[in-house]
């Protein structure tokens, strides 16, 4: 008896959708390793990084405002990823999108108004946008790949946000620490989990995800990307608009991002800080895949990753280990999907040797 | 500026170009055989964090280096089982294996942060070090240096006259023929891809062992993307890999020097943009400039490959 491998006639769908829990559960066989490796007792580190962020209000309502982000970034990527349009810099656009939204927050700082709000979201959203801009504008007229000029385009973002925060918006009451002022209440994003900080953003990430399967499957230009992914050839011959859907997806992606950063300074944040995310626009990367581009996968891949965060603050706080975990664990889990993926187009059949027949 | 100004600003230039150089010359034996890896980043994180370890925990630096190459070549080994064996896409692998590296390059460097080590030693040549400008710029340098150039030496000779490497260049322009007379397209690329792990593995020791003497989150700062900027700027020829990296070393020392020279008043973090933008305006003007089309990429690039069997 040996074993061979066959591609399948058709992509198995089963399997498609099956593969994000296969690779769930090897990232826990493999953490289980893990935590043996640091020393610690793997079942209860296990507890502690995926169950013990659940049990507590505070925890859920965190898992909330850490899924937000992640969702709409991921939301963004997964229309541009199906076009095979390779945006990985929505870091840097969330960062563009926090500092825009910033300074509407802090020029309108002796105001009050319901108006300050979504201005301030429209400005972060016209913030990521333009600077997804600079990659879409590159790609379409000079053919420059977007992976390199978009991840450029975050160092460089991270850098500007340092600069203003080191200078022109810093706190002038701040005692010369890098930090703008607190935002003002009208300024900062409604509570809708009391004495938690889970804010309206999460609403938004839920809205956008539907938003996003309606684009997707109900409307031509979702039809459009769909096809330029999947059959490019055909793309062209129909005559579809390969510029105008690469700034399509590059300025939805850079809008949504700029809206999630701007979410994080007028939610848990409240000012404009050096150091806005802790990677979300990266980690996107991974809920866009694990959630297999679709945005109600998303959802949920949204909030397994929000978990993985929570969980190295656990695995740091009850355990004392590092929580570089969660980065770990975030990479070995795409790891795994993209192994697991090979499931979904090819077979493995047990055959019998040609010998053992007669 | 005279030469004992010139002199230290052309060393720091060699120092910065190095670990651009070893990257992007491993990079690009990768890409020849028709695979992109976009995990430079991820395998610098973890050779620099290794190398580290080990020098501290054993007092050697060669042993630092050796496991930062056997750490670059384990993690482009999974690199190859996903994309080669499993035929995964090169490009969403590449991103897992950055994102993977950052996560276990913290994981291990956690309990070393503000530990110190000792600078890698210069290899001091009797009589040729001791050439007054000359000795301290062509043999005042550290084994990396040397093994940098050497590397690139080799490869260049490789690709253009050795059989393997035209095998090697095959792979990555027709995988279909190369298969079909015979050459093994899964070895070879498997082959090319450890070497692209081993260069990146070294160029992250060069990082944490000499560049800057210990260990800092993510302290690759995206040397790992601009390499594989510099493998499409050369067009994909190890001597302009050379010059190139050599450029950018010398745009990394100008941002420094100018803001040493204070006074222009501009924020230090705008100077520290200049070679993420310098990269933009490179790719920018090789893609738009006449010579467009005649890049030279290897026909295959990414494309996954499965012998009918």
């Amino acid at each position: 008896m040996a074993l061979k491998i066959e591609a399948r006639r058709q992509i198995s769908t089963r399997m498609l959708y099956m593969t994000p829990f296969i690779a769930v559960a090897a990232t826990v066989v493999a953490g289980f390793f893990l935590f043996m490796m640091l020393g610690a007792d793997p079942f209860e580190a296990l507890y502690v990084f995926f169950i013990s962020p659940l049990e507590t209000k505070y925890g859920l309502s965190e898992l909330g405002v850490k899924a937000a982000p992640l969702i709409m970034i991921a939301i963004g990527l997964a229309l541009g990823y199906r076009a095979n349009i390779w945006n990985i810099g929505a870091e840097g656009q969330l960062t563009l999108g926090a500092v825009c939204g910033g300074a509407v927050a802090l020029a309108f700082w002796e105001e009050q108004g319901l108006y300050i709000l979504p201005l301030m979201a429209l400005a972060g959203m016209a913030g990521g946008a333009a600077y997804a801009a600079i990659p879409a504008f590159l790609k379409t007229k000079f053919n420059v790949n977007e992976i390199l000029t978009s991840l450029m385009l975050t160092y460089v973002a991270t850098l500007f946000l340092a600069v203003l925060v080191f200078g022109p918006l810093k706190d002038p009451m701040g005692f010369n620490f890098p930090q703008s002022r607190m935002f003002s209440d009208s300024a900062t994003l409604p509570i809708i989990w009391e004495e938690t900080r889970l804010h309206i953003g999460f609403v938004v990430a839920l809205l956008a995800a539907v938003a996003g399967w309606v684009l997707l499957t109900r409307s031509i230009i979702g039809f459009q990307i769909r096809t330029l992914g999947s059959a490019p050839a055909a793309a062209r011959y129909a005559g579809f608009d390969r510029t105008r859907l690469t700034w399509f997806c590059l300025m939805l992606t850079g809008a949504l991002a700029g809206l999630a950063g701007t979410f994080e300074v007028a939610g848990p944040i409240g000012q404009l800080v050096p150091n806005i995310s802790p990677g979300y626009g990266f980690t996107a990367i991974i809920v866009a895949f694990l959630g297999r581009l679709h945005p109600l996968g998303i959802i949920a891949s949204g909030l397994l990753m929000a978990l993985s965060y929570m969980g190295g603050e656990n695995a740091q706080i009850n355990l004392s280990l590092p929580q570089a975990v969660t980065g770990v664990f975030q990479g070995m889990l795409l790891f795994f999907l993209l192994a697991s993926d090979f499931l979904v187009r090819y077979r493995v059949r047990r055959v019998k040797p040609l010998a053992e027949g007669v | 500026m005279n030469i004992d100004t010139l002199l230290p600003m052309l060393l720091t230039v060699i120092a910065a170009a190095t670990p651009l150089l070893l990257a992007a010359i491993g990079e690009l034996v990768t890409e020849k055989s028709g695979v992109l890896n976009l995990g430079v980043e991820g395998m610098m994180l973890v050779g620099a964090v290794i190398a580290f370890a080990v020098t501290v925990g054993t007092g050697s630096a060669i042993l630092g280096i050796i496991a930062a190459a056997f750490a670059g070549i384990a993690l482009s080994l999974v690199f190859g089982l996903l994309t080669l064996t499993l035929m995964a896409n090169q490009v969403a692998t590449g991103l897992a294996l950055t994102i993977f590296g950052i996560g276990v390059s913290s994981l291990i460097g956690s309990s070393y942060i503000g530990t110190p080590v000792e600078k890698l030693a210069v290899l001091h040549i009797p009589g040729l070090s001791d050439i007054p400008v000359l000795g301290p710029l062509l043999f005042g340098h550290d084994i990396l240096v040397y093994a940098s150039v050497a590397i690139t030496v080799l490869v260049a000779w490789f690709l253009k006259s050795s059989r393997a490497g035209l095998i090697l260049r095959a792979v990555g322009e027709s995988d279909l023929s190369a298969h079909s007379i015979g050459y093994d397209v899964i070895k070879v690329r498997y082959l090319a891809v450890m070497f692209g792990g081993l260069c990146s593995g070294i160029a992250g020791a060069y990082l944490s062992l000499s560049y800057t003497p210990m260990w800092v989150e993510g302290m690759t700062a995206g040397r790992g993307w601009i390499a594989l900027a510099l493998v499409a700027f050369a067009s994909w020829r190890p001597w302009r890999v050379l010059g190139g990296a050599y450029i950018f070393g010398g745009v990394t020392i100008l941002q420094l020097y100018l803001q040493g020279a204070g006074g222009i008043g501009i924020p230090a973090q705008v100077m520290n943009m200049l070679p993420y933008l310098a990269t933009i305006i490179v790719l920018t003007v090789i893609s738009a400039g006449p010579w467009r089309g005649r890049l030279d990429a290897p026909a295959c690039l990414g494309k996954p490959f499965r012998p009918a069997s």
